[in-house]
């Protein structure tokens, strides 16, 4: 089967500014073919939706090429065309007006624009809405206008960047077999899908082949086939085993990045977890290891509804941190997090502040800078600073606002929002 | 044990207009003892968060009387203490300030405050964030804010209004637990909580008794002991039984459901009616039984949505109750459930027309219009006589998005007219 | 980066209703009864001396200092009248039911116009001092921003949310504490935002009010406005150029170091705001400064314990026992509301009876016509001029605010030029018109607008920014391009945002319609045909009761415009956002 979009050693590359850069998308080759559905999933920060942008020509690549029908892509070609996280419709625009909006930009004359929306309208089921505006409309129905005006330009290739992951679980599972049942019209047989998503299981239901991101840059770490049969039942055993194969595939990389042991330098992109949370995960991992040795992370994604990008940042710092470890889809709690998990809130706090400081090298930074400096104050602005030579400024922000959390949560240290100032005071 | 709060014919009704009234709550009486915890269980509509703040002393009764420790509550009593479902953190206080508020307003001495405020903070294991703004803590962390800020005034009753709902499971969970211990190991043993709350595993964890409420108007249904001693375990069968009881308990009908034009429509979209029916006509397939505690689960939905959509799939006759109290699919639903999107349509539209009278009332008010439209105001105002104005809308807003989607009606909404018009 | 949105506060208003009506009675009157009281007045006071305004240039500074402090003292009364006012309203309907339309009214008024009237009043009030032309110069600016500056307390009052409201009054905070406490900082970030525009916009009137001609007399007040206006009057470009420069200098010192640093700290201030969005707004200097010395943590623990004695100040802290609500009280309280609306009735219609002698006295009903055609000929320079200066700065503005980068850097060059006050290059005007022999009718009109054009750039600047990147990515993939994408994408999307400040502008043209059609430089005297022509004539000549008239008409003619045209415009452009 012929390619219809083609990736050649894509590398992107942020400017920060003159000297720093950046590296988000490193050598990521693959393509798609016609009539087939393409899933990328990863993690958070693994340049999926650059990617997607790049290859909707909206963004360039900084080395390799993307290959739409073999030609490159340089710019908004109109065979490809685009569904939204958050919709992105035109909120003065009524659900018809919505989806003449790309006939309008081809200069499709009137009647047969007014003709083609309502088809479109009518195939994805908005038949009735056609006089409504975006806000009158629930979330569902305005993901289906979202994909009614992709679908009417009779695109090639249709990408959708997180396309359910603003809609509630009910209307989700609703939208995506219809949209499976309207695929799988004759018609539609030689276009593809290229979906970006955040969910493994949806992945696997909608997709012929499962692109696996590794991130830090972002990079396709496995493609992994999907060889069932639609319709595709989500409880049966060999859908949970591919469930599980990605969840392993998505939790080892880092092992062979760091080398069996998890040692990270000052400048790691530490990813979002809050103390609550944090906390949360290790009660509930201690509660399901008294029954099994080691507790499976799908298992707790499903029961907590948590998506796989939260899950695996709350898993990866208390990796980090030595309170549990995590390996192939599995994680277990260590001695250390057992003790924390029994121990009360004075305690968990000592243990927590013991471990920030051996295991992060950034808390231990901060700290070090803090009782070195003579009125034991130091400005965010010059911590920032610091972090910007590893981290595009506003990963920095988010990584120090993280750690400011955790450092007041383990009485480390403590900040000062209205002179933007880290501190060791704590008011008795 | 002494009775903390006495609740007595408590009646509230909202005035709309002149001459209109709906009535929220109707005939509430129970007793608040002391060092008891009270969850209070009920739809929205069944008028919950109404009584919480009856009993706080922040709206009247239309009837009826509250008493601490005898005396009748006319303004919020000091020793009544509330935590918010958002917080209601002053944004521009620091925690410190925060939790001090209620101290500064009793007149405390501001050494004296500053004690006891960092003492509560501490015991909610909030140390080290003291001088942190809210907007720099996360969700959870906030409500252990104002939960401390609740605790600092020593209060003999604490009032939780769905304090944990705006959480995440993981984080609500986690706080649920440290506010158990926090209160089943000290100090805090010999006072009350009345929690408020839509989630059936919450109010078994926490309560000591359980008060489910009626809807429309809200009444208390049945009281509930709940006999497991703390800490509970979620998993244990006798946990599990209560939660099923409860569930059923919800889900019976115990009304004849004849409804009229004036039926106050719940909020349910049709993607999620669909997704619903698609839902059960997969379990059904697999010979399973219904159970609705699962589907929730599964669905994440909490129970007020559920049970406002199968309150809607009951009246349009695509799923019925067994008589063991579980649900199945029609013969209509069935149908469906199998069919494609345009006789989805088609079907819907005729269950719309037979079962829902206000759909109906639309429908043949339109075509008795000669220009085959009629303005929305008009609609509302045959509503006006059942509903009140805000209800109003909302309902004919849920029954425009059915009209729609069945293609019965559309609706303009520059002119605000509903018509027939359909654009070819 | 964040932008800022001028908020014109008057829209957010409810429905013009009778009360309008009664509001606009209770202005007219007010005003025809202050020209008719000083007419009464036989002989007109003239101050001893007239004051000398020095063009010497180390004189300068000090008059700049005056002016400062005119507009702080100005600023402050503002202050307390929103914090009194405000509350009123919005916690007494009964209040609110009147004092909404007033202000709504009061704002229309042009301030410019009834400075002559006030400053007579003042005159009277302190005989033989220069305390009446100061105090008139400071209600001058005080009336330039203290509606806006009301209506927005208010509005901040009345969407505190539900559950912080709840809160104090179940931790049982009293009044005085709740307003301290939850009220003020509440609605802090928009008030700071709001005395910052306002601050710009009244260099305008204060330029104006510092040298007026009263009753064909020529009143200086100390300033940096009357020394511009000494220096026009002797065609000295040098000290022109010098009180341009000095009132940059000023403009700057008041930008960087009251007010940036303020909303940098009212940004803490901000309810509902995740962390997420919070843009990172830069330290501003001074405090990074302060920040290194010690200084501004020990005022700040100085503060922060008056701040509690304050809020917590003892016979403040008055609880209200509970009591039983008898019926002897209910049947008082209704008395007394009854007694309040039975008197505003008695009000307005002593109004209507005092008017109508008035004015057709004075004024014959012909006189009155031609004043409404004069009103007709300004209103058509105001429209043309919204019209023109929308063609500009529109597509000026998508340019500017699609590249973020530029926008950060031009919006404070826009905040200055707006607080320029326009009259400044009036002399450039007035020497293009004379030397090429140009239509004054048409070629002064462009004054009228270059002091408010600018809410117009600013406010499309603004709601560029806030257009959502994914939109921008839908148009770019459907390929949307020329007329079809500002028709369908850029026009809707600031649509709203420009409604608010056209509005502002439209309002502010006419006020500035009463300095911009009459033009003088030397000794050269050029007028316009129009009401702000009329008004500065009436008022140069002492003829109060056609004050009067001036004023009530332009009054009306902003209301109408605002009802007609610009009310219908902003509720829809609200309706789809």
């Amino acid at each position: 089967m012929a390619n219809l979009i083609e990736l050649r050693n894509i590398k992107k590359i942020f400017k920060k500014d003159a000297e720093q850069e950046l590296l988000v998308l490193d050598n990521v080759s693959f393509s798609l073919k016609e009539g087939e559905i393409l899933a990328i999933v990863g993690r958070s920060g693994s340049g999926k939706s650059t990617l997607l942008r790049i290859i909707a020509g909206l963004s360039k690549p900084s080395a390799g090429q993307a290959l739409y029908q073999n030609e490159p892509i340089t710019k908004p070609v109109p065979g490809i065309s685009l569904v939204f996280q958050d919709f992105a419709l035109m909120p003065w625009l009524t659900v018809l007006q919505n989806v003449e909006l790309g006939l309008e930009a081809l200069g499709v004359p009137r009647k047969e624009r007014r003709q083609r929306a309502l088809k479109a309208i009518d195939t994805i089921g908005l038949d009735g809405f056609e006089s409504a505006f975006p806000k009158e409309l629930s979330g569902g129905m305005q993901q289906r206008v979202g994909i009614a005006r992709a679908l009417v330009v009779e695109p090639e290739v249709l990408l959708m960047d997180e396309p359910f992951s603003s809609l509630d679980v009910l209307t989700a599972d609703h939208l995506r077999s219809d949209l499976l049942d309207l695929w799988s019209d004759e018609k539609k047989k030689n276009n593809g899908i290229l979906l970006v998503s955040h969910s493994i299981e949806e992945a696997i239901l909608l997709a012929d082949r499962i692109v696996v991101f590794g991130s830090n840059p972002g990079h396709v770490q496995a493609i992994v086939k999907v060889e069932i049969p639609h319709p595709r039942d989500e409880t049966s055993p060999e859908f949970r085993k591919l469930v599980d194969r990605i969840y392993t595939l998505m939790t080892t990389e880092e092992k062979i990045i760091g080398k069996g042991k998890k040692e990270i330098d000052l400048g790691y992109r530490l990813p979002d977890a809050p103390i609550s949370q944090l906390i949360g995960l290790i009660e509930l991992i201690a509660e399901e290891q008294e029954t099994d040795q080691a507790v499976d992370l799908p298992k707790i994604a499903d029961e907590l509804m948590l998506d796989i990008d939260d899950l695996l940042s709350l898993t990866e710092v208390l990796d980090i941190l030595h309170l549990a470890k995590e390996a192939e889809g599995d994680i277990k709690l260590t001695e250390a997090g057992l003790q924390f998990e029994k121990a009360d809130i004075l305690l968990r706090k000592k243990i927590f502040a013991t471990h920030l400081l051996m295991y992060v090298p950034l808390v231990r930074h901060i700290y070090n800078i803090l009782n070195a400096s003579h009125n034991q104050r130091v400005s965010k602005k010059h911590i920032l600073t610091d972090l910007e030579e590893y981290l595009s400024k506003d990963d920095a922000q988010r990584v120090l606002r993280i750690i400011i959390e955790w450092g007041r949560y383990a009485e480390l240290f403590a900040y000062d929002d209205s002179s933007e100032e880290l501190n060791l005071e704590n008011p008795e | 044990m002494t009775n903390l709060i006495e609740l007595r014919n408590i009646k509230k009704i909202f005035k709309k207009s002149e001459k209109k009234e709906l009535l929220v709550l109707d005939q509430i009486n129970f007793n608040i003892h002391e060092g008891e915890i009270i969850a209070l269980l009920g739809r929205s509509g069944s008028g919950k968060s109404t009584l919480l703040r009856i009993i706080a002393g922040l709206t009247k009764p239309t009837a009826g009387e509250v008493r601490y420790y005898e005396k009748p509550v006319l303004e919020p009593a000091q020793g009544i203490a509330m935590v918010f479902q958002h917080f209601a953190l002053m944004p521009w206080l620091t925690i410190l300030e925060n939790v001090s508020l209620g101290l500064e307003a009793l007149g405390v001495s501001k050494k004296e405050s500053r004690q006891r405020a960092l003492k509560a903070i501490d015991l909610i294991g909030l140390d080290g964030f003291e001088s942190a703004y809210p907007k720099e803590l996360s969700g959870g962390m906030q409500q252990r804010v104002g939960i401390a800020r609740a605790l600092v005034v020593e209060p003999k009753l604490l009032l939780m209004d769905e304090a944990f709902s705006a959480l995440d499971i993981l984080t609500a969970e986690n706080l649920r637990d440290d506010l158990l211990d926090l209160w089943t190991k000290s100090e805090f043993k010999k006072n009350s909580i009345l929690l408020v709350t839509h989630n059936i595993e919450e109010a078994v964890a926490f309560a000591d008794r359980i008060i489910v409420m009626d809807y429309n108007p809200g009444r208390v249904r049945s009281i509930l002991h709940i006999d497991l001693p703390h800490p509970r375990n979620s998993g244990s069968k006798k946990f599990q039984g209560y939660v099923e009881l409860i569930y059923k308990l919800m889900t019976k009908t115990t009304k004849a459901e004849i409804i009229d034009i004036g039926y106050r429509i719940p909020e349910a979209p049709v993607t999620k009616l669909m997704g619903l029916v698609d839902q059960i006509g997969e379990v059904q397939k697999a010979h399973k039984t219904i159970d609705l505690p699962t589907i929730a689960d599964d669905l994440l939905l909490d129970i007020d949505e559920l049970l406002s959509l199968t309150e809607i799939l009951k009246l349009l006759q695509f799923i019925k109750e067994t008589p063991e109290g579980n649900i199945e699919l029609t013969e209509a639903g069935l149908q469906f459930e199998k069919a494609d999107i345009l006789l989805r349509k088609k079907i819907f539209s005729t269950h719309l027309l037979i079962y829902i009278p206000l759909t109906k009332h639309i429908y043949t008010k339109i075509h008795d219009e000669p220009s085959r439209r009629i303005s929305k105001a008009q609609i509302l105002k045959d509503l006006s006589a059942y509903l009140s104005e805000e209800e109003a809308q909302r309902v004919i807003n849920v029954a425009i998005e059915w009209g729609r989607y069945a293609e019965l009606f559309a609706y303009d909404d520059n002119a605000e007219e509903l018509n027939l018009e359909n654009p070819i | 980066m964040q932008m800022h949105i001028w908020q014109n506060n008057r829209m957010a208003l409810p429905k013009m209703n009778l009360w309008d009506i009664f509001a606009l009675l209770l202005t007219v009157t007010l005003f025809a009864t202050i020209a008719y009281s000083t007419k009464q007045i036989t002989a007109p006071y003239h101050p001893s001396q007239l004051l000398t305004i020095q063009l010497s240039e180390k004189y300068l500074p000090l008059y700049a200092l005056r002016t400062v402090f005119r507009m702080l003292i100005a600023l402050s009364i503002s202050l307390l009248l929103t914090f009194t006012i405000g509350t009123l309203a919005a916690k007494n309907k009964h209040a609110e039911r009147i004092i909404l339309p007033l202000i709504d009214v009061l704002q229309s008024v042009p301030v410019l116009g009834f400075l002559s009237i006030t400053i007579t009043g003042f005159m009277l009030l302190f005989p033989g001092s220069l305390l009446g032309p100061e105090c008139a110069a400071i209600f001058a600016i005080l009336v330039s921003q203290v509606w806006n500056m009301i209506l927005g307390f208010y509005q901040s009052l009345k969407t505190i949310p539900e559950d912080l409201k709840e809160a104090a009054s179940i931790f049982k905070l009293s009044s005085w504490q709740k307003f301290w406490r939850i009220d003020v900082p509440f609605a802090m970030p928009s008030l700071i935002w709001n005395m910052m525009m306002s601050m710009s916009a009244s260099w305008f009137f204060v330029v104006a009010s510092e040298a007026i001609s009263v009753n064909n007399q020529k009143i200086l007040l100390p300033g940096i406005g009357s020394y511009i206006a000494t220096a026009l009057a002797d065609k000295n470009r040098i000290a022109v150029g010098l009180s341009i420069f000095i009132m940059f200098i000023v403009i700057l010192l008041y930008d960087q170091c009251i007010f940036r640093p303020l909303i940098f700290w009212s940004e803490k201030f901000k309810h509902e705001e995740d962390e997420t969005e919070r843009t990172q707004q830069k330290m501003p200097w001074l405090i990074a400064l302060l920040n290194k010395t010690r200084l501004l943590k020990i005022l700040g623990d100085y503060f922060d314990t008056f701040t509690y004695q304050f809020v917590n100040c003892k016979w403040l802290l008055k609880k209200k026992a509970s009591q039983e609500i008898t019926k002897a009280k209910i049947i008082f309280s209704q008395m007394l509301i009854y007694f309040w609306y039975v008197s505003i009735g008695m009000i307005v219609a002593l109004c209507v009876y005092f008017l109508s002698q008035f004015i057709f006295q004075t004024v014959t009903l012909k006189e009155a016509s031609h004043v409404l055609l004069l009103g007709v000929y300004t209103s058509i320079r105001v429209i043309i001029l919204i019209f023109l200066c929308s063609l500009v700065w529109i597509p000026a503005g998508v340019w500017i605010g699609l590249r973020p980068h530029v926008a950060e850097k031009v919006q404070p060059i826009i905040q200055f030029l707006a607080a320029f006050p326009a009259n400044l290059l009036f002399p450039i005007v007035i020497y293009f018109v004379i030397t090429y022999h140009l239509n004054v009718n048409i070629w002064a009109t462009p004054l009228m607008i270059l002091g408010t054009q600018w809410y117009i750039l600013f406010n499309v600047i603004a709601g560029t920014t806030t257009i959502p990147k994914d939109l921008k990515y839908a148009t770019v993939n459907f390929h949307l391009s020329g007329w079809l994408k500002w028709r369908r994408f850029i026009l809707p999307s600031i649509f709203p945002y420009f409604i608010t400040g056209a509005i502002t502008a439209a309002g502010g043209a006419w006020n500035a319609s009463i300095v911009a059609e009459v033009l003088t430089w030397g000794k050269t005297t050029l007028m316009a045909q129009g009401l702000g022509a009329f008004i500065t004539q009436v008022t140069t000549s002492g003829n109060l009761p056609r004050v009067a008239l001036g004023i009530s008409i332009m009054c009306l003619y902003v209301l109408f415009f605002n009802y007609i045209i610009w009310q219908p415009l902003y509720n829809m452009a609200a309706k789809r956002t």
